[in-house]
């Protein structure tokens, strides 16, 4: 047993309202440079929908993840080593441009220059890619809130299999009726297929805490990894010809701060933590047979933070003891293993993902409340579970590879648990029988209910920090993604429209202006002050207040 | 004229290839990539850019075969002047062909497409100029070879020696100069690609990812494991973090 910690992520889906401020803000943060202006590290897509890039789950058409080759052995879809070496000089299943969608902005300048007269200036909309005009017909979230899915929902691979299954009885029935947002985000996988299929081992896996990254010096730009990636969390920069994706917001976990899409959410949904895991078992769970089995197989390799056997294991691999605790507080693990209800995102990719979900209930809620049902009531619950049918058979084509047992056991404890907490909200004796109908105790329960709808700020984001032993070695881990601005340029249509510029000479002078410059980020005198806004309200930083009466007058 | 030509120039480019990549390499890593623009454009790509590199790493083991081994060895094995003159026309110039035809999709892919042209560098272009040159030329030095048939030069007889003979530091000026005018330019511009070389897209192939076939599927890194930047001092970055300045307890 090899015992490696992973930082993951948990997201309970009935609470996000796709406000996109988490997309937002994770854009701000990483991908608002040129060459990046497509990307979205993060996105929330709605589903059904055909998501980010468009199709992306369809594996027939685009061949990410793993597969079992002939002798039951793992392998990448695109192939084995050598086939794939040989397919390099084009990639042969790339997506284009046109499968994420062109970046656009506006010629805003227009509004203030045109000349008086009788029409009205209309900004029009400009490729950020070739500078000239052109015409949206599409973005990350071109179908939101379902737009558009009368005509195009059968576009949707999960749909399209469903309703292939149900020999095309459903129309979209559904709907009206059904509908969700998925935030995504890279899955930093244990056994990550973008890292197998980068021909140069750039992308590596941080020992420390499991974080996937890529060394931006080592990236050669063979881009096999964007086929390789199933969920298609790793993007291409077509400026600086490198790949680049989410870092887990790295820089901030290793000082104890959640990634800024989790802290800027919104809905409060996303829980951050630890996992400790067995790295040799990795292999061997993500190769069992039977895509349904891959759940359980998955959920075997996430160990016991309070087992002793697994602290005297992580201790002889060298993880700290605040890490040991960490992991024992960690809420990604609470809702993943002890309570169940978080599932991984389309495990029969076979890559492990680490970022999890709480499957919604709210859908089934709002169709018995719209009803006039009691969708508070366990067994009015319970048998609309049964009932309907092709919300769960969407959900396990996400979550378990299409097992909708599992799917109806995480319904079922959150059912449950609506029901449960009703009856102690309205004062009534607690009634045990409803947790013990989902093989839980009251107590638990309670426990899962505290951390689902009420846990504060420390209790959902446990992350503990980077050694500051090591600190010294942290910054700039052969991760050059942090230039102030990219190799950037700008022309009068935005970031990456004007003239090229040669992206090596422009690369070095942005490298040499980093390490010659000692503004900003060298000014000693500065860095740490606090002003008013960015003051936390704790202690009395220097040069925020006027000096005291006392010091004063002394 | 034939002295620095041929005795001096290639020492210069030696020197500007050598230096250059190491330069490139130790300041310039982050710009070392093939700048793939398959992002833009997809289907011309697969048919133009396999045709020429597959073409490409074929001439160049046809030149190392033809520049290094001398012609006394395969004569030794029994392979005659003249089969091997044939081999190296038929297989060459299959391959020069392919390369040529896959190198002007390539071209005329960057120019036609908006997005790609949009993306080519000044730098781009030169390089593309010398490459051009170097396989039209190259392949020029074959065609006129065919057309004189059994009379055609035989540079094996002085493109070669001088070649193995700039290795020895002892540069044998006066076969090379003795080789046709289109050797002449050929060589020429292939040094001047030679030397453009390390500052142009072209590093990548310098880095062709051989040892993919031989590591592990996953790559584990500590987040300890960092290399020094190679000026010696930290590179300026993220500021540092968990510095006392950071922490509230310290403060
Ligand atoms: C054997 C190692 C090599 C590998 C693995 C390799 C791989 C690649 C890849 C992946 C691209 C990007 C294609 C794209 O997506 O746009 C590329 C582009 C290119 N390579 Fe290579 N290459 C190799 C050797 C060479 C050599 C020896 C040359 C020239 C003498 C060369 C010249 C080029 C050129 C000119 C382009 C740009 C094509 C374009 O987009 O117009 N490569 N190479
Ligand atoms: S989700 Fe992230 S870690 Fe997993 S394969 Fe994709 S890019 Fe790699
Ligand atoms: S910020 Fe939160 S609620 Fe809003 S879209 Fe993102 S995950 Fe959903």
């Amino acid at each position: 047993m090899r015992v490696m910690a992973q930082m993951g992520m948990v997201m309970n889906l009935d609470k996000c309202i796709g406000c996109q401020t988490c997309s937002v803000t994770c854009k701000q943060a990483w991908t608002n440079r040129a060459g990046t202006e497509y990307v979205w590290f993060n996105n929330v897509e709605t589903r059904p929908g055909q998501g980010y890039p468009r199709r992306y789950e369809d594996q027939e058409q685009w061949h990410g993840g793993w597969e079992l080759n002939k002798r039951g052995r793992l392998q990448l879809k695109t192939g084995g080593r050598l086939k794939r070496l040989l397919s390099i000089f084009a990639s042969p299943v790339q997506p284009e441009l046109k499968d994420y969608y062109e970046p656009w902005t506006y010629d805003y300048a227009t509004l203030v220059e045109a000349p008086l007269g009788d029409d009205f200036p209309v900004a029009r909309p400009k490729s950020l890619i070739t500078g000239e005009d052109t015409k949206v017909t599409w973005s990350a979230n071109w179908d939101d809130n379902l737009g558009g899915t009368s005509e195009l929902g059968h576009l949707d691979p999960i749909v399209a299999k469903i309703r292939q299954e149900s020999e095309d009885k459903i129309k979209f029935e559904f709907e009206q009726t059904f509908m969700f947002y998925l935030p995504r985000i890279c899955e930093h996988c244990l056994n990550p297929s973008c890292m197998a299929s980068c021909p140069s081992g750039a992308i590596y896996k941080r020992s420390e805490d499991g974080i996937v990254l890529v060394d931006q010096d080592r990236c050669r730009g063979w881009r096999q990894c964007i086929t390789g990636c199933p969920y298609k969390k790793i993007y291409f920069n077509h400026k600086s010809g490198k790949a680049e994706k989410c870092t887990f917001c790295y820089p901030r976990i290793e000082v104890g701060i959640p990634t800024v899409c989790a802290e800027t959410c919104v809905g409060r949904l996303r829980y951050l933590g630890l996992f400790l895991y067995d790295a040799d078992a990795v292999t061997a769970a993500a190769s069992v047979p039977d895509e349904k089995d891959l759940y359980e197989a998955q959920m075997d390799l996430l160990l016991d933070p309070e087992d002793p056997q697994v602290i005297a294991a992580a201790r002889e691999q060298g993880i700290p003891e605040d890490w040991l605790d960490a992991a024992r507080r960690s809420p990604v693990y609470a809702l993943a293993k002890k309570y169940r209800v978080a599932l991984p995102l389309h495990p029969e990719y076979r890559t492990m993902p680490m970022v999890w979900y709480v499957p919604p209930l709210s859908p089934i809620v709002d169709l018995l409340s719209e009803q006039g049902h009691d969708a508070e009531d366990r067994d009015v619950l319970f048998g609309a579970i049964e009932a309907l049918r092709i919300p769960i058979e969407y959900l396990a084509e996400l979550f378990s590879a299409g097992d909708t047992e599992v799917i109806d056991g995480v319904l079922r404890k959150l059912a449950a648990m609506r029901s449960y907490m009703r009856g102690i909200n309205l004062g009534r004796e607690p009634d045990e029988s409803i947790p013990a109908s989902v093989g839980l105790s009251g107590e638990t329960m309670y426990e899962m209910y505290r951390l689902m709808a009420i846990a504060k700020y420390d209790e959902r984001y446990v992350i503990p920090k980077a050694h500051v032993e090591q600190a010294h070695d942290l910054e700039e881990l052969g991760c050059s993604l942090d230039y102030d601005e990219g190799p950037g340029m700008y022309g009068p249509f935005g970031e990456a429209s004007g003239r090229p510029v040669p992206v090596a000479v422009e690369n070095f002078q942005a490298l040499q202006q980093r390490q010659t410059s000692d503004e900003p980020a060298g000014n000693e005198e500065l860095r740490g002050r606090v002003n008013l806004l960015n003051w936390d309200g704790n202690g009395t930083p220097r040069g925020l207040f006027p000096p005291r009466r006392e010091e004063e007058s002394r | 004229m034939n002295v620095l030509l041929w005795g001096v120039l290639p020492y210069l480019v030696i020197a500007t290839l050598v230096l250059g990549t190491i330069w490139r390499y130790r300041y310039d890593k982050f710009g070392w990539t093939t700048r793939s623009s398959q992002l833009y454009e997809s289907r011309l790509l697969r048919i133009g850019s396999p045709l020429f590199h597959f073409g490409i790493l074929v001439v160049f083991i046809g030149h190392v075969g033809g520049l290094l081994i001398p012609e006394d060895w395969t004569e030794a094995v029994g392979i005659s002047e003249s089969m091997y003159h044939f081999n190296a026309l038929l297989f060459g110039g299959i391959a020069g062909f392919c390369t040529l035809a896959g190198i002007i999709i390539l071209v005329v892919r960057r120019r036609r497409t908006g997005p790609v042209f949009m993306a080519t560098t000044v730098n781009d272009k030169v390089m593309y100029v010398l490459l051009v040159g170097a396989i039209t030329l190259g392949l020029w030095t074959t065609l006129v070879a065919v057309g004189a048939g059994s009379e055609a030069h035989n540079y094996r007889e002085t493109v070669s020696p001088w070649f193995r003979s700039i290795w020895r530091l002892n540069p044998d000026v006066h076969a090379m100069a003795e080789a046709p005018i289109q050797f002449h330019v050929h060589v020429l511009v292939g040094m001047l690609l030679f030397a453009a070389w390390p500052f142009t897209r072209l590093v990548h192939a310098f880095t062709a990812p051989v040892h993919y076939l031989f590591r592990p599927y996953i790559v584990y890194r500590s987040r300890d494991a960092r290399t020094p930047a190679p000026t010696g001092r930290p590179r300026a970055g993220w500021s540092p973090v968990g510095t006392p300045d950071r922490d509230r307890s310290t403060r």
